[in-house]
């Protein structure tokens, strides 16, 4: 287990006070002046050394993002925002952070936006957030009080922090889309290139980082690249918040090293799986976007990027939900694939037909009302989205259904042998798909 | 993606003008972003329409959101249309936005859905009493806390279908109701069972400045070899 001492978010279970006072006892603000004193490029060697992978999902080193930036301006000013649009289902991090330690955010928010010479920054935050909303304002305020930002701060440089409230678009956690969202706009993704580092919000250069990869930036720097680096296994390091849904005995968010096994993540954090781990069917490591991996697969898995890339599956956003073995699993996916449909912007055609498309042959495929050669042609259809849209919506849809057909063809297959063997009484009117 | 439609005109109010208040407001938050950009305010003055209309947004709201920023009416309806938490109809005072996602569903929302068809009735009406509306939607991110609700602002987690009929108990009879976890848990920790952050010293301020040794040390190691090179 992770010991303490190495822990960045101290107050991730809202014991103590998230004020400034508070947080400046638990070390946030430290020394942040001496740490800019170190220069531009220093802070950037040290985030590149550290070897911190996004963690917003698809786990892009933030240095290196961050070094993308340009380090002369040509008279266009540079956008730092960040990614608070918390809405892949199963994660649950990003809150905890913005009620419990916003001012761990807001210096990241600092240090970034200096590192990028980037003057202001927006968080947009999910719509449903209200009071998460509220809690980080009330933080931002703070820091505007005590002048740890604004125009005429203590650490010598003009910073503007800015808090954008999203209205319930899953889409606008998409970077391109989030910044459409903040420029008042649907949230429809953009195609890249230009990438944002070069042209992002308002046509100027932008980096969008996920919160959790600010909010860790002080505390690298103050303690160290090579102390970050040390925690986890090799390209894997640092430490990670995994939010633990589902069927475990106590769901739970808890910071753990990268790279702790399946089991002692559950066992020492989560009480345990619901009946056991003879009880164990599947799980879906890393948001609903990665595909499952069933229970013999998982149980002794490293949890970071590597391994579950390797399992064909993926860390995401290391949001866990945990199924045992009462699971309807084709249920499961299909209320995943429900869910791509709803979120689905309706920008590209493969995903605004195919996402609907699947949820309607899944569902079908639930009750057993199906033909097994549709199971390929499915597989065959979820391979025509991915890779074929703008944005990674249309992967993401795709990936849980291409999960549940490699690790579990035979449940559906058995169901509809039971649906054939034992057919519904009444005729069912279904309008053609 | 979902289809959404304005209200139907016989319903839509004749006329909206934002309060003294929320002009003010939206002065703010144009104020956030730099000049010419003031279409990003676009949602958070969409919210505040919203609030004042009563929970949804009429025509006339959007358009006035829409005069205030300088944008065509189609601009500012495409906003209002593409986001879900904008409501198109008239919805209950306690308006009920249940998670039916996948980690929820594993955690029994199903049976919080039959509390609510029960006790509600069908999804997007409102109550005779004009209590209560309820809509399922997607993810809510809170998903330690499963099954879970919001209710306006505010996060009802952990739910049972007894503490959920208790809270809908009260929130009819205008008791007061308790935010957050119903069960006794304070945020998303392990309940009952929190086995770190549990050292007194992250707390006491003892921690503050020891990592400045580490660049201490690299100071003296450096000057060493370069002598008197005051360069650091």
């Amino acid at each position: 287990m992770l010991q303490d001492k190495d822990r960045i978010f101290t107050n991730l279970y809202g014991l103590h006070s998230p004020d400034l006072k508070a947080a400046k006892m638990r070390g946030a603000w430290d020394g942040t002046k001496f740490l800019l004193e170190k220069g531009r490029d220093w802070i950037i060697d040290e985030m590149k050394k550290s070897g911190l992978r996004g963690r917003g999902g698809a786990g892009f080193p933030t240095g290196m993002k961050w070094s993308f930036m340009p380090k002369q301006s040509d008279g266009r000013p540079s956008y730092l925002v960040v990614n608070a649009d918390e809405s892949e289902p199963g994660t649950c991090k990003d809150r905890e952070i913005m009620r419990h330690d916003p001012h761990l955010l807001i210096e990241g928010c600092l240090i970034a936006s200096f590192a990028m010479n980037a003057n202001a920054a927006y968080i947009y935050i999910r719509g449903e957030y209200i009071t998460e909303k509220h809690a980080l304002q009330k933080a931002i305020d703070e820091a505007y009080e005590a002048k740890l930002i604004g125009k005429d701060n203590i650490h010598g440089y003009p910073f503007d922090l800015y808090l954008h409230h999203g209205a319930g678009a899953y889409i606008c956690g998409e970077e391109t889309a989030l910044l459409e969202s903040l420029e008042g706009k649907k949230g429809m993704p953009r195609l890249k290139p230009p990438f944002p580092a070069n042209m992002g919000l308002y046509g100027c250069p932008t980096t969008v980082n996920n919160v959790e990869s600010i909010a860790v930036a002080g505390e690298i720097l103050r303690r160290g690249a090579s102390w970050f680096s040390s925690i986890g296994r090799p390209n894997n390091v640092g430490t990670k918040l995994f939010c633990v849904s589902g069927h475990v005995n106590k769901p739970c968010n808890v910071e753990e090293a990268m790279g702790i096994t399946f089991r002692e993540l559950i066992d020492t954090h989560c009480g345990g799986i619901r009946g056991g781990w003879d009880n164990l069917l599947a799980v879906i490591p890393g948001g609903s976007s990665v595909p499952c991996v069933p229970a013999d697969q998982i149980i002794d898995a490293y949890m970071d990027f590597d391994t579950l890339r390797n399992l064909r599956s993926g860390l995401g956003t290391a949001a866990v939900i945990v199924m045992d073995k009462s699971t309807d699993i084709v249920r499961a996916i299909a209320r995943i694939s429900y869910f791509y449909k709803h979120e689905s912007c309706g920008q590209c055609t493969p995903c605004r037909e195919g996402t609907g498309w699947m949820w309607r042959v899944l569902n079908r495929m639930a009750e057993g009302r199906a033909q097994k050669r549709e199971i390929d042609m499915l597989l065959e259809v979820s391979t025509q989205i991915e890779g074929h849209t703008i944005c990674a919506l249309g992967d993401a849809a795709a990936w849980p259904v291409q999960g549940l057909i490699r690790h579990f063809r035979h449940e559906i297959e058995k169901r509809i042998d039971d649906y054939a063997a034992n057919p519904h009484s009444e005729s069912v009117m279904m309008a053609a798909e | 993606m979902a289809v959404r439609k304005l209200a139907p005109e016989e319903i839509q109010p004749k006329s909206f003008a934002f309060s003294p208040e929320n002009e003010v407001f939206a002065d703010q938050q144009i104020a956030k972003y730099p000049p010419g950009r003031q279409a990003s305010a676009v949602i958070p003055l969409l919210w505040r329409a919203q609030e004042q209309a009563g929970g949804w947004l009429p025509q006339k709201a959007i358009e006035a959101v829409a005069a205030k920023l300088d944008m065509p009416d189609i601009r500012v309806m495409e906003v209002a249309t593409f986001y879900t938490m904008f409501n198109l109809e008239p919805v209950g005072k306690y308006f009920i936005q249940f998670c039916g996602t996948t980690p929820c569903q594993l955690r029994g929302a199903g049976d919080i859905k039959k509390v609510l068809e029960r006790r509600i009735g069908e999804q997007n009406h409102v109550s005779a009493d004009g209590n209560f509306s309820w809509l399922e939607v997607e993810c809510l991110g809170a998903c330690c806390n499963a099954p879970m609700v919001q209710i306006n602002d505010d996060y009802y987690e952990d739910l049972t279908t007894e503490n959920f009929e208790k809270l809908l108990d009260d929130l009819a009879a205008g008791r007061p109701v308790k935010k957050g976890p119903q069960n006794g848990r304070r945020a998303s920790e392990p309940q009952d069972a929190i086995k770190t952050l549990t050292d007194p010293s992250l707390y006491d301020g003892s921690m503050i400045g020891t990592w400045r040794k580490r660049f201490e040390e690299e100071a003296v190691k450096t000057a060493e070899p370069a002598g008197q090179d005051k360069k650091s």
